[in-house]
């Protein structure tokens, strides 16, 4: 059994309909690689979550853009790497919010990165000037029963 | 395309969404438009019904939050109802349940309702 699977990837456009097709892309991927219906619906969340900031804040809402989501197998890992060409946010913004300060001052936004963080194993930023943003979310592959 | 219907249904007292679908950052309008709509009817006491909600993200989620506040300032409030496991998971991991009354079923967000009004 190789350690790493062959990269899928969707490209799809800035816009928030998009989002639909993602997560069929997405479910489809993650329930190919074995995952129950409850982690399926965790991952295509977070990667929902990951676009639609990439639509509100990398974007903008301009919707004549592109993002790219590949996802594929590294080891244990079930990797999505979604990327744009957007404006890149400070990673060290994207803290946790202190979730109950939060909801009792009815502020909406940054919740989207708090879920990620809780449905997923891993959530990684890379942003570089002058190159592509991306976002790595993994998800550990559920353990082998022949194993 | 994301399907999304939100219908409103009178109740004694209070005013019913129905929710179906798929809530995301596309179809979050509708339900914005839904809660403007009943505020400016001056509807304060609002049941959301969520059986037929398939999936919900924080975009939705946002929807509640910014209403809630105007709702409550005018002695109403927004209960939600008949939540599927994994609908409800996305509101529980938000914190949801420590601010918003989640209830099994409609006609228990209902008589709660009517029994705050009684007072």
């Amino acid at each position: 059994m190789s350690s790493a699977s062959k990269t899928i990837s969707k490209i799809v456009s800035s816009s928030t309909e998009s989002l639909s097709d993602i997560r069929e892309f997405v479910a489809g991927q993650a329930r190919t690689h074995g995952f129950p219906e409850d982690e399926v619906a965790n991952i295509v969340l977070a990667v929902d979550e990951a676009c639609t900031n990439i639509i509100k804040h990398a974007y903008r809402f301009a919707s004549d853009k592109q993002i790219e989501i590949s996802v594929g197998r590294q080891g244990r890992e079930f990797e999505v790497i979604i990327s744009d060409d957007g404006r890149s946010f400070d990673p060290a913004a994207l803290r946790n919010p202190d979730l109950k300060e939060h909801l009792t001052h009815y502020r909406r936004g940054g919740l989207g990165v708090y879920l990620m963080k809780k449905l997923m194993d891993t959530v990684e930023y890379q942003f570089q000037p002058g190159q592509r943003n991306h976002v790595r979310l993994v998800k550990f592959l559920p353990a082998s029963p022949s194993r | 395309m994301t399907e999304f219907k939100v219908q409103e249904r009178p109740g004694e007292g209070v005013s019913i969404l129905d929710l179906r679908g798929y809530l995301d950052a596309h179809t979050a309008t509708d339900l914005e438009n839904a809660f403007q709509r009943l505020l400016g009817a001056k509807k304060f006491n609002i049941v959301v019904n969520c059986r037929d909600l398939s999936y919900i993200s924080s975009a939705g989620l946002g929807v509640f939050m910014a209403y809630i506040e105007d709702v409550r300032k005018n002695n109403g409030d927004i209960k939600l109802t008949n939540m599927t496991p994994k609908v409800y998971n996305v509101f529980d991991l938000l914190g949801f349940p420590i601010l918003y009354e989640i209830y099994k079923d409609e006609s228990e967000a209902i008589s709660k309702f009517q029994n705050t009004t009684k007072h």
